[in-house]
């Protein structure tokens, strides 16, 4: 089974990426990471992803079109990035999502990947 | 009687009964019943008549008997509705009548419903939920975030489970002897894996997974009361003691994770260490020595060579050994390997390392731990670098991740 596996990381954790005192160890965390993911065989594929000030969002309502600076949704946590991983089934990919380090700073949220349809 | 209770009175009363009488009354409920989800169905609404009316009536002198009846009469009511197990229907009446005079104290058959919670029917990773919210009452969503499982996954897990023991006519009793010590070790495996799952949880906040270790150990305790001559239980319980023990040392102030062999014994809770050293003596002697006397002794051993400043190396490497012959689990292997570094050196210890199955340590934490650490000792920084990494990566604790790759860089 295949699982998108979506990081949602708050303001404080992205302002890590680049504060020289602390970059360090988040990247050092989420290399470890990935690194493992893809030796142990379960990564199919993955991007991290610039901040949510660089976001731009499209609309287009009732004819309108609206271009929007900033993410679709002004949540406390944002997506920082995510993962595609195939194991067995979601209590492997939820053990998977606890050991990633957003689980810790934010949020790590699991979905299904729906089949596709030629399959 | 207490006419006068407040409504906070009898929601603390209540809350002290669910959590002293809820697996007691559930036990005796499904052994009368044969079926443990309608049991609970029926104690729950019992406890919110018993929320609605006591307020009112002031807590009744037995407040056990009064939710027994209480609950007696939801599943007749319920046997009423569905008109079905029409032959039980005289005994029960009998038992829910109101005016009946208060029944006998309720009888302890928390351990046969450890035993039915363990039933070979049911799977194996199963066995502890299914024990955590039919003995202790904790409920299901709270269970799943411990497990790390899916709210609604191990929700339909429990409900199947229950009704798995209702169609296998599972009786609600301790077994015979013959099949009574295998259904023995499953009790203990459940009661263990429960304690694992609260030990893993130190690094979370959730009070509920947190105090699994408590719910263990209580366990553990229902379990060498009942089962006096049950030396494997008292290792069971003594294990957990001397784990427990270390609790606060396990963590810095600071709340970095403080390894064991940096850890100051002083900060080990010694009530339970004397505690697990009595229960340790107790079980050796009685029959033969299986893996919770055995990691008992261990875990004395350990404890006696931090107070000496002398690790008996030999013995803890012996005892290891046997663990292992034992119970050959790929954990158990580990920590054989781990002692066998310590009395024979790193590269001994890296060259049992290869005989571990690939596949298997691909993922296991512990494995990336132990490799790293003697790479290091063995002088190979590269590789201990990036076992280091890889078991960082491997952790679900925060707090252990720091300290891990903490040591990467050097």
């Amino acid at each position: 089974m295949q699982y998108m596996m979506m990081f949602f990381e708050p303001a404080t954790t992205f302002a890590e990426r680049d504060d020289p005192s602390r970059a360090p160890d988040y990247w050092g965390a989420w290399k470890a990471y990935i690194d493992s993911l893809v030796s142990s065989g379960a990564m199919v594929s993955g991007n991290g992803l610039e901040p949510p000030s660089t976001a731009t969002t499209v609309r287009l309502a009732n004819g309108e079109r609206l271009v929007q600076d900033g993410p679709a949704a002004a949540t406390k946590e944002q997506l920082g990035g995510y993962v595609v991983l195939d194991v067995a089934d979601l209590d492997a990919a939820l053990t998977w999502a606890a050991r990633c380090p957003a689980a810790a700073s934010g949020a790590v949220e699991v979905r299904p990947v729906m089949p596709s349809p030629s399959a | 009687m207490n006419r006068s209770a407040t409504k906070s009175e009898v929601g603390r009363a209540t809350d002290r009964l669910v959590r002293l009488a809820y697996a007691r009354l559930v036990a005796w409920l499904a052994s009368e019943w044969h079926d443990v989800a309608a049991a609970e169905d029926a104690l729950g609404d019992a406890l919110r008549a018993a929320l609605e009316a006591w307020p009112r009536t002031g807590i009744p002198e037995r407040p056990e008997a009064w939710l027994l009846v209480a609950a007696r009469r939801r599943l007749l009511d319920a046997v009423r509705a569905r008109r079905v197990r029409a032959a039980a229907m005289g005994e029960l009446e009998s038992l829910a009548e109101p005016a009946a005079p208060a029944p006998p104290p309720v009888p302890d058959r928390r351990l046969a419903l450890l035993f039915v919670c363990t039933h070979p029917v049911i799977d194996e990773g199963v066995r502890t939920p299914l024990m955590l919210q039919t003995v202790l009452g904790l409920d299901a969503a709270r269970i799943a975030s411990c497990f790390l499982v899916a709210p609604a996954t191990m929700g339909q897990r429990l409900v199947r489970a229950k009704a798995r023991l209702r169609d296998a006519g599972t009786r609600f009793v301790v077994p015979e002897p013959d099949a009574f010590p295998a259904r023995a070790v499953a009790v203990r495996e459940a009661i263990y894996a429960a304690y694992g799952t609260g030990w893993d949880a130190l690094g979370t906040t959730d009070p509920v997974c947190r105090g699994l270790t408590d719910e263990a150990i209580w366990l553990a305790r229902v379990l060498v009361e009942t089962l006096p001559d049950d030396a494997e239980a008292k290792g069971l319980l003594s294990l957990m003691l001397f784990c427990e023990s270390r609790r606060q040392a396990r963590r810095s102030q600071e709340g970095r994770f403080v390894p064991l062999a940096e850890q100051d014994p002083a900060l080990w809770e010694r009530t339970m260490v004397t505690e697990a050293e009595a229960l340790l003596t107790a079980a050796v002697g009685v029959g033969d020595a299986g893996r919770f006397q055995l990691e008992a002794a261990i875990q004395s051993a350990v404890v006696d060579g931090a107070r000496t400043g002398r690790p008996p190396r030999q013995a803890i490497l012996a005892l290891h050994t046997a663990l292992v012959a034992v119970a050959p689990t790929i954990g158990n292997a580990l920590a054989r390997i781990a002692a066998l570094a310590d009395v024979a050196g790193a590269e001994a210890g890296l060259a049992a390392l290869t005989a571990l199955p690939e596949a298997t340590v691909a993922t296991y934490q512990p494995y990336w731990a132990v490799r790293a650490h003697l790479l290091r000792l063995s002088g190979d920084e590269a590789d201990a670098q990036a076992a280091y990494e890889r078991a960082a990566a491997l952790t679900d604790d925060p707090a252990v991740r720091a300290f891990l790759l903490g040591r990467t860089s050097h």
